[in-house]
């Protein structure tokens, strides 16, 4: 029956707004962007001056942990799905151009600074694949083979400046650099020991350093890449204070969002609280009592403000922290299972993704109020075109 | 649809049977899989930083021990410990249930 509904109302939209060429065929990619319906296989392709779903993509695969990255121009949304496809939505036709069943099991990918090789990192088989961005074909084939026959998962991949993406490998502990610049034979320099588990990791807003979190130990690995001889270095280590850790029921995501100003916030991991450190030294200068176990710590674009969601149970809200007085100045509770943030271009607004209350949420960063509610199933990842300038994304 | 549990309780029978949760919270329960567990496990079940949870993928495993894994968690892994948000009888329904295949989200 809701399969049947959505199909409806897929049609309808497709009636009332997507015919094959755009509406209006002067505008811009720059105000749009996607919403992804994990339980439907579906992207919304929205608007974010008119705060409304402007059509529903249909027919993409198992979406659960999808995520998203844009092409250079923000015409096209590359969707890695959990079933390991890569499919290319044109946000203008809101058609599906390409789809490619990459591998199988994948959580996500990168764009290369020149936007001309998309990555996509995966579990199974583990590893990253680099394709042509334009035509989707494979470019390299990156085995994480860390030894015979052992390959590991891949997390935390990044764009790095020059043709290079950046990796770690949660089950061999290590953080692996692809130079692509001769892409039939990518030059790989691999960092061993960076400590237990990175379940994820970031690259700075100026792609000078890598900070992989980690699972398996308290603190993160990091690399000054713009360094002659990088090397790894812990940072915050020891910050649970051999304090026994709370259960984490959802891994926590970074990216070179949680940098603002000159300090980048981060998830503790098993610790209800949000690490504070100063990008200069690396010492932990703070650290912010918050209501669960933080999942994303976002910073809004002028880094004024950081944004935090929670890992189940406490998914139903949202806290904002003032990154002046690094206290909390507001609690939202914008809808259950509260999945994904995603700031506006400039950072006035923010849409928040709630799972279970099926709607996405637009909220005005300075007031607090709510601009509009858009009804989507079951909405997990929100990424506006924005982020196709952004290194990092 | 009210009578599914009772049905399934018949048809479970024996005393090490989990007690069977009850509609709603089933609901609930196979919502809380499918898309908590599912951040980890995948939506479809077919793994993803935690294994796969398919009946072909566990098909060796004892009941008792998955639903210990459940409600106690896996030290030295990501697997956390649902005892805060699940009974151990639920967690044993839940195992049984994923031995069995899991069933999908009805609404």
């Amino acid at each position: 029956m809701r399969a049947l509904l959505f199909a409806l109302v897929s049609l309808l939209a497709a009636c009332a707004g997507a015919p094959t060429t755009p509406t209006n065929p002067t505008k811009g990619t720059g105000d749009l962007g996607v919403v992804v319906e994990r339980g439907s296989g579906t992207l919304a392709i929205v608007d974010t001056s008119e705060r409304r779903v402007l059509a529903e993509v249909p027919g993409l695969g198992d979406l659960s942990h999808a995520s998203v990255v844009f092409s250079r121009d923000g015409g096209s949304a590359f969707v890695f799905g959990r079933d390991g496809a890569l499919t290319r939505v044109n946000l203008s036709t809101r058609r599906i151009e390409q789809r490619v069943q990459q591998a199988g099991n994948s959580i996500g990918g990168a764009m290369s600074q020149d936007g001309t090789l998309v990555a996509a990192q995966n579990y199974q088989p583990g590893g990253i694949k680099v394709f042509d961005a334009k035509t989707l074909a494979l470019v390299a084939d990156i085995p994480a083979e860390y030894a015979p026959g052992q390959r590991s998962r891949v997390v935390g991949l990044a764009d790095l400046p020059g043709k290079r993406f950046v990796f770690s490998l949660f089950d061999a502990d290590q953080i692996w650099i692809a130079d692509l610049n001769d892409a039939a034979r990518p030059k790989l320099t691999k960092f061993e020991n960076v400590g237990r588990q990175p379940y994820d990791a970031l690259v700075t807003p100026d792609g000078r350093h890598y900070i992989a979190g980690l699972f398996g130990e308290d603190g993160l690995a990091m690399i000054d890449l713009w360094a002659d001889k990088p090397v790894v270095r812990r940072i915050l280590a020891g910050y649970g204070r051999g304090q026994e850790p709370l259960p984490v029921f959802k891994m926590p995501h970074l990216r070179g969002w949680a940098v603002a100003g000159r300090h980048a916030y981060l998830p503790a991991i098993g610790r209800h609280e949000v690490l504070v450190v100063d990008t200069q030294t690396w010492a932990e200068v703070g650290r912010i009592a918050v209501a669960g176990q933080p999942v994303f710590v976002i910073a809004r674009p002028d880094g004024r403000q950081v944004w935090v969601n929670f890992a189940v149970p406490d998914y139903d809200r949202v806290q904002v922290i003032d990154t002046q007085t690094r206290q909390i100045v507001k609690t939202l509770e914008p809808g259950k299972a509260v999945l994904h943030m995603e700031f506006t271009p400039r950072g006035e607004a923010v849409w928040i993704s709630s799972r279970d209350a099926n709607r996405v949420t637009v909220i005005d960063t300075s007031s607090f109020a709510t601009q509009a509610t858009l009804p989507l199933a079951a909405p997990s990842g929100v990424f506006f075109t924005s982020r196709a300038a952004r290194m990092g994304f | 649809m009210r009578a599914w549990p009772l049905l399934l309780a018949l048809l479970a029978g024996g005393s090490a049977v989990a007690q069977v949760p009850g509609g709603a919270r089933e609901a609930q329960l196979v919502r809380m899989v499918r898309q908590d567990c599912g951040s980890c496990h995948g939506m479809t079940l077919a793994g993803g930083l935690g294994p796969a949870l398919t009946r072909e993928a566990l098909a060796d495993k004892p009941v008792e021990s998955l639903a210990a894994t459940i409600y106690h968690g896996r030290p030295g892994t990501p697997m956390p410990p649902w005892r805060s948000m699940l009974s151990a009888d639920e967690a044993r329904w839940i195992a049984e249930r994923l031995l069995a295949g899991f069933p999908k989200e009805t609404r």
